[in-house]
């Protein structure tokens, strides 16, 4: 193990799937000499060349699209999106082209492209860089949706979304990328597919994802100081979802609280809280409860800005509420 | 007039003929209910597909368009299963997925018709990126329109092919309709293809109702791409026989403008150059009789094609 950074993790599992397979190239905007603005292509270029790091013009439709095609003929490419939010010029891309090309061809083709991008809210970066848009393309058939919230996860299933025959759209946060965690020193890949319990527990079933994820930990510790047990369910990603592990794990606390940073409407939350109700009604102590963002544009205002989205203090509200426990007198 | 030889002649007015054929009795099959959904004909712009893929090795690549049955059948693609695609039947190219808008072919290298205008030109750069990155020496064929050209992505697609030198040629099907917006309401330039100056890549201009002249014209652009030296737009100026697809009656195309492009038809002017190169009539007639079997054949192997099964459709996607 090494205690690595969330982008150095990202980093570690560009180079060595460009190490291991030549096909992989990634490409972007300053991804080259300046390393992204996370800097997780850093030092890339000089390693592999201005061939396998190519820094592109801002055309965000026309390199998703180059994505696509290079996937469709035989490459493996790495397209970096700054922002999720500029994502949204290249949906035509994403949405009709790289989703469908695999069954519209009639197998005859596949498109072994990953889409790495961030998002979230959290730097005052204001409403058009600090969404949550992974619902959307959740909707679309086709596509796999990654949202690590460890550097662990984050090594592990970047390289398996590179590994993976299919359009993987790899959500990044950028509040997680200075954070630090235990990394394996061997080769690790890590399933697209698969939840984790990242927090055993007894008393309630919380699940999250991304930068909410580790929100949840922080609560489920002073949760616990309270007594109460908060079993924490990272699913890891959101297509395909393990929600056997997250069934599994109702089925034992007989409560759900699901926590996003996305707006409330529309959300994966309310997803994952239809599948749990339609598979384990019976276990069900109560209705699962969701925390989630606002249904706003995110503001720049730092205390308007927090405001918008879940912070510690509404997890651990929502979760003594369900389980029924008093607030603690202060 | 250039000097070509009898056979590519032969080949290229086979191909021309089996595309005109193969459409018209497509129409007949959508009339009667065998085909349904859109179809996008290429009546009338049938040199383009025969002269632009004339010049192509079998590993190249081509990126198709929402109006590409030409496109697939010069690529090689066989007329049984292109008409089992638009009945949308198992046997189809895309086994009853796609129909007219998505025939594709691996094999075959033609990475797909689209149904969205102009997002095939990106892809196509991204094709000639991964032959790049392998050092294949495969140029890629992106066939574009006037109405492609409008938009924002064919802009960016034309930029990064140009500054990466990229192996592939912009084939700029210039009917002269945007579905019914003529291209005089929609572009300030006499010609489309000045727009490659934009881009530092050379632009042409070629008569695209001749399939031996858009086959010389694009001599220079697939040596060029295949030599490393970067893309060309190859702007091929044509009219559609019809409306922007079959249900579409075209009512709007002024009827002097369409009879003088009729009167220059694909067909007929290979048919002239045959006859003028002294190919007998009776070879020209042993041609059409030949590709009229291959086609009544591909829609006999159309109609006797079993449909797709439901059972697999839904074991298929339980996994997307």
């Amino acid at each position: 193990m090494s205690r690595i950074k969330y982008r150095q993790a990202l980093r570690d599992a560009l180079r060595e799937e460009m190490l291991r397979d030549e096909r992989v190239f990634c490409i972007g905007e300053g991804i080259g000499e300046r390393g992204g603005s996370y800097k997780v292509t850093d030092g890339l270029i000089g390693e592999f060349g201005p061939g396998r790091v190519i820094d592109t013009p801002l055309s965000e439709a026309g390199f998703v699209g180059l994505g696509v095609g290079a996937a469709i003929a035989g490459s493996r490419p790495v397209v970096e999106l700054l922002f999720i939010d500029f994502l949204l010029l290249a949906m035509d891309q994403v949405v009709n082209q790289a989703a469908k090309y695999r069954f519209m061809s009639g197998g005859q083709g596949h498109v072994p492209l990953v889409i790495r991008t961030q998002g979230g809210a959290g730097n005052s970066l204001a409403a058009q860089h600090s969404q949550s848009l992974e619902a959307m393309f959740v909707q679309v058939p086709g596509l796999k949706v990654v949202m690590p919230s460890t550097p662990a996860d984050a090594k592990g299933l970047l390289k398996a979304a590179i590994r993976d025959d299919d359009p993987v759209v790899f959500i990044e946060h950028k509040l997680l990328y200075m954070t630090e965690g235990d990394v394996p020193d061997e080769e690790s890949v890590v399933p697209l597919g698969v939840a984790d319990v990242k927090r055993p527990g007894d008393d309630v079933t919380l699940v999250a994802w991304s930068h909410m994820l580790t929100k949840c930990l922080t609560a489920a510790e002073e949760l616990a100081a309270e007594g109460i047990s908060v079993e924490v369910v990272d699913p890891r990603t959101l297509v395909p979802l393990d929600i056997a592990t997250i069934v599994a794990s109702v089925r034992r606390t007989g409560r759900l609280v699901v926590a996003q940073e996305a707006p409330r409407r529309g959300g994966v939350a309310g997803e994952i809280a239809a599948e749990v109700s339609e598979r384990a009604w019976d276990a069900l102590r109560g209705p699962v409860v969701r925390v989630a963002g606002r249904n706003t544009p995110i503001p720049f205002n730092l205390a308007l800005e927090q405001a918008s989205i879940p912070q510690i203090a509404d997890i651990v509200a929502t979760v003594r509420g369900v389980v029924g426990a008093r607030t603690p007198v202060a | 007039m250039p000097d070509v030889d009898i056979d590519l002649l032969e080949r290229m007015y086979t191909t021309a003929r089996t595309i005109r054929r193969f459409e018209e009795r497509a129409v007949e099959q959508y009339r009667v209910g065998n085909i349904r959904g859109y179809l996008h004909l290429y009546l009338g712009e049938e040199a383009i597909a025969v002269g632009a893929i004339a010049g192509l090795e079998p590993d190249d690549y081509i990126v198709s368009t929402h109006r590409g049955h030409g496109h697939a059948l010069a690529k090689g693609h066989e007329p049984g299963p292109m008409m089992a695609e638009l009945f949308g039947r198992a046997t189809g190219y895309c086994g009853g997925r796609g129909g007219s808008m998505h025939v594709a072919s691996g094999a075959l290298r033609n990475l797909g018709a689209n149904g969205i205008v102009a997002a095939g030109v990106p892809i196509a750069v991204g094709a000639a990126m991964a032959v790049r990155q392998r050092g294949g020496r495969e140029v890629v064929v992106d066939f574009c329109s006037d109405g492609s050209s409008a938009n924002g992505v064919w802009h960016e697609a034309l930029n990064m092919a140009s500054i990466w030198d990229l192996p592939v040629v912009f084939v700029l099907e210039n009917n002269q309709f945007a579905v019914s917006t003529p291209i005089s309401a929609s572009a300030r330039v006499a010609r489309l293809s000045e727009r490659a100056a934009a881009y530092g890549m050379p632009g042409i201009t070629v008569d695209g109702n001749d399939a031996v002249a858009v086959h010389e014209a694009m001599r220079e652009p697939i040596r060029r791409a295949r030599a490393g030296e970067g893309p060309t737009l190859v702007e091929c100026m044509t009219y559609r026989h019809g409306g922007h697809h079959v249900n579409d009656p075209g009512l709007y195309l002024p009827p002097d403008e369409l009879q003088r492009w009729k009167a220059h038809d694909p067909v007929d002017v290979l048919r002239a150059r045959l006859l003028a190169s002294g190919v007998p009539a009776g070879r020209i007639a042993e041609i059409d009789a030949s590709v009229e079997a291959t086609i009544e054949e591909a829609v006999r192997f159309a109609e006797a094609s079993p449909q797709p099964s439901v059972e697999d459709f839904l074991a298929e996607v339980s996994a997307l």
